[in-house]
């Protein structure tokens, strides 16, 4: 039997939100925005201090607001609003209650203290480690004690998480098996476990040193460990961002997955692999060996990029079949021409599924490639890889189902709809154009995480060719364009939720559990024709990519 | 719909669409592709990191001194000093920085400090060289431009790889791993005749 807890109805989709669950959403989602706002303006800054001729921040605040940047983003950002997906993704689309409510407020306020510890320590001038705070370098104990308490918020929200699961199965409020999007959830969760342990295992040492009750860490067995953390944080937002996909195809198009045994399939992969990929930041490193290289790096013979493939075309193909379904059957194309192009949760998940795949996905893989990061290594074509997908891709697809979460869940009209059309287009424009320029310094030599590419006040000499200089400034450039479109995003949302309340939908919702669409025709031919296209077309650049890549590699001095 | 549990109870049994089926094999023979190059480029491709590495003993690393400090590469230190001193063609300009040549074995060192790169070295295009490679305070960056080989230097790590240059000319040195407030004016200098 059902335990009896406090919930609203929702409105306009008819579930039962558990009223903790609710807040804590809220409250997630909230702070998340918050860091967002505070770490994309650290990145601007970033940005033009790496323009030469704007070159806005001196060498100490540059490296301060760059590792800012990094941890307010790549940590506090993105987990943040996963933590919010992950209450979502139990609680409400299990139409069930949710365990052990404070827990959830104690790990809210154990992340929120973490990370303004953290921020704190960064701003005192004292940690500017970079996010990745290699050892021998010292950050101050605060830092790295931040840092900790966030993951262990984090990992609390997790096993609430679990909880909650546990809760829907006995209860009974689901039939058969969870709903794909909370399978990528669970995925996204059991990975934030393994990062996480792997965090305290390398950074509760790291604090000891700090404080100096431990005389030496070992800098190879720190970096191997410490991107058990940096890694797997990035495959929990890709599993999010991808069960996010299919959330906004599910609630625009109203589309199915083609089959789930395909994506679910996909996802096992990212449990059973995706965590190896802690090598790819090891490939140029000395003391590890070329198997472990090679088997680490390709994630078991690449059975993780092959889920990501697998994701590439079942998403789009998800929202293909729906269309076809509604009529717009014409050519190959129609389908995707009739989409709807001013709703920003589709143009954001479509804009994020593009560049995360085109430009993330296949530079990922280049310099995944044991020889080839030899030519990447730490330039800065390893910031413009992974901006395509936390920029392009997770944070563009966090932006785009917020567009539909946030007015939903907090009853609020969209404050300024005409805005919301264009933001994700100036946000993702502005995206590509920070990782392609960033690419192309860094294809040019460009070293990431260094304030001055002319070497102005070095003993030696190196100049940089001239398109490197106007590289830089172009990502200066889209930086800026990016920055407004992030910053259009946050005040859209500060501003929906503190503003004008929904009218009351004219008609009563539809049930939830009424499935517009089932099955899809076994006729001859292809179900997705378009979609396969795409595909085509995205294997066609992967391959020629990769290829190039390693005819330049064959051009540089010989290496045995 | 994606949000709400599959229509299917037993969702495995469903069958896998053709496009579906046609992907995933297109994507696992790339996928065995992709793995295929790494092995291969061992056997025929002249571009590979060796795997040659030695750790510097902790007791060599002035374990005797500060505890705090026992990274640093003394050993190493020594090593490099004792090659310069023996091989120094010239000095670079008035910056009094020795341009060093290979040992008759064929052996090259460099060191990263806080924050440059010593020494200087002289190499001969098409003649082939063991490098030998480390850090004495924290993690640096060794990237050979506008060549562009990037290779990262730990402490306490001494790394040894072959190289052969196959272009003339003057070849900076960056630093690329963040090694503080100096970072951007470490630079070093290659020479190839």
């Amino acid at each position: 039997m059902a335990a009896t807890y406090e919930y609203r109805t929702c409105p306009d989709t008819g579930f039962k939100i558990d009223l903790n669950a609710d807040k804590l959403i809220k409250w997630n989602a909230v702070s998340a925005v918050v860091f967002l706002l505070i770490g994309g303006f650290f990145g601007l800054l970033v940005a033009l201090t790496r323009w030469p001729t704007v070159h806005l921040l001196d060498a100490e605040l540059f490296y301060l607001a760059l590792t800012a940047h990094g941890v307010d983003i790549l940590l506090v950002w993105l987990i943040f609003f996963e933590m919010a997906l992950l209450y979502f993704c139990s609680s409400v689309l299990l139409q069930c209650r949710l365990a052990t409510p404070k827990f959830g407020w104690l790990a809210y306020w154990l992340m929120l203290g973490g990370a303004a510890m953290g921020n704190v320590a960064v701003l005192m001038g004292e940690s500017s480690v970079m996010f990745t705070s290699y050892v021998p370098m010292k950050a101050s104990p605060l830092f790295y004690l931040g840092l900790i308490l966030f993951a262990v918020g984090a990992l609390i929200v997790c096993f609430v998480f679990f909880g909650t699961l546990v809760i829907a199965k006995k209860e009974k409020t689901y039939e058969g098996s969870v709903p794909l999007v909370t399978f990528g959830a669970i995925v996204a969760a059991i990975i934030a476990v393994y990062t996480i342990v792997s965090g305290a295992v390398i950074l509760i040492p790291t604090l000891a040193w700090s404080l100096g009750l431990i005389p030496y860490i070992d800098t190879l067995l720190y970096k191997v460990i410490w991107w058990g953390l940096g890694h797997s944080s990035q495959q929990i937002n890709v599993s999010a961002q991808i069960a996010c996909w299919y959330a906004v195809a599910a609630i625009v198009f109203g589309a199915k997955p083609i089959s789930e045994k395909v994506c679910r399939t996909a996802f096992l992969m990212y449990i059973l692999f995706l965590q190896l990929a802690s090598a790819h930041h090891l490939l140029v490193e000395p003391g590890l060996t070329s198997e472990f290289k090679i088997f680490n790096t390709s994630y078991a013979f690449y059975l993780a990029v092959f889920g990501s493939m697998m994701h590439g075309l079942t998403v789009p193909g998800a929202m293909e079949l729906a269309q076809r379904r509604k009529g717009y059957t014409k050519g190959l194309f129609e389908w995707l021409r009739k989409a709807p192009w001013g709703n920003p949760a589709f143009s954001g998940t479509f804009l994020s599924i593009v560049i995360f795949g085109f430009l993330g996905g296949i530079t990922g893989v280049v310099m995944g490639t044991e020889q080839l990061n030899l030519i990447m290594h730490n330039t800065i074509y390893v910031p413009g890889h992974f901006h395509a997908t936390t920029a392009g891709g997770t944070t563009l697809a966090f932006m785009a189902l917020s567009y539909w979460l946030v007015p939903t869940l907090w009853q609020r009209e969209l404050w300024a709809p005409g805005l919301a059309k264009i933001q994700p287009y100036l946000f993702g424009i502005g995206v590509t154009g920070i990782a392609l320029f960033q690419m192309g310094a860094g294809t040019l030599g460009v070293s990431r995480r260094h304030w001055d590419m002319t070497f102005a006040d070095a003993t030696l000499t190196y100049d940089y060719p001239a398109a490197a200089h106007l590289m830089m400034a172009l990502n200066g450039v889209f930086a800026i364009i990016a920055a407004i479109g992030g910053g259009l995003f946050c005040i859209q949302m500060v501003l929906t939720i503190i503003g004008k309340k929904k009218a009351a939908p004219a008609e009563a919702p539809a049930a939830p559990a009424a499935e517009a669409l089932t099955g899809h025709g076994h006729g001859a031919g292809l179900a997705v024709p378009g979609t396969f296209v795409l595909a085509l077309i995205f294997l066609t650049t992967f391959v020629l990519y990769y290829f190039v890549n390693w005819k330049y590699l064959s051009e540089v001095w010989i290496l045995s | 719909m994606a949000i709400f549990p599959p229509s299917e109870k037993v969702w495995w049994n469903e069958p896998v669409e053709r496009t579906e089926a046609l992907w995933i094999g297109i994507c696992l023979v790339w996928a065995m592709i992709l793995f295929f190059m790494m092995p291969y480029w061992h056997i025929v491709g002249q571009q590979n990191l060796s795997n040659e590495a030695y750790k510097i003993p902790l007791a060599d690393q002035g374990a005797e001194s500060d505890p705090s400090q026992r990274f640093v590469g003394e050993a190493y230190e020594a090593k490099v000093e004792a090659y310069v001193a023996a091989n120094t063609i010239r000095e670079e300009g008035d910056t009094g920085i020795p341009v060093v040549k290979a040992t008759d074995s064929g052996d090259v060192y460099m060191l990263g400090r806080l924050w440059d790169w010593y020494p200087i070295l002289e190499l001969e295009k098409g003649k082939s060289y063991r490098f030998h490679l480390s850090s004495l305070d924290w993690l640096h960056g060794w990237s050979l431009q506008p060549t562009n080989i990037n290779i990262q230097v730990h402490p306490g790590y001494e790394m040894i790889f072959n190289v052969t240059p196959t272009e003339t000319g003057e070849f900076g040195v960056v630093c690329n791993e963040f090694c503080g407030i100096g970072h951007h004016n470490m630079l070093g200098k290659i020479y190839v005749k």
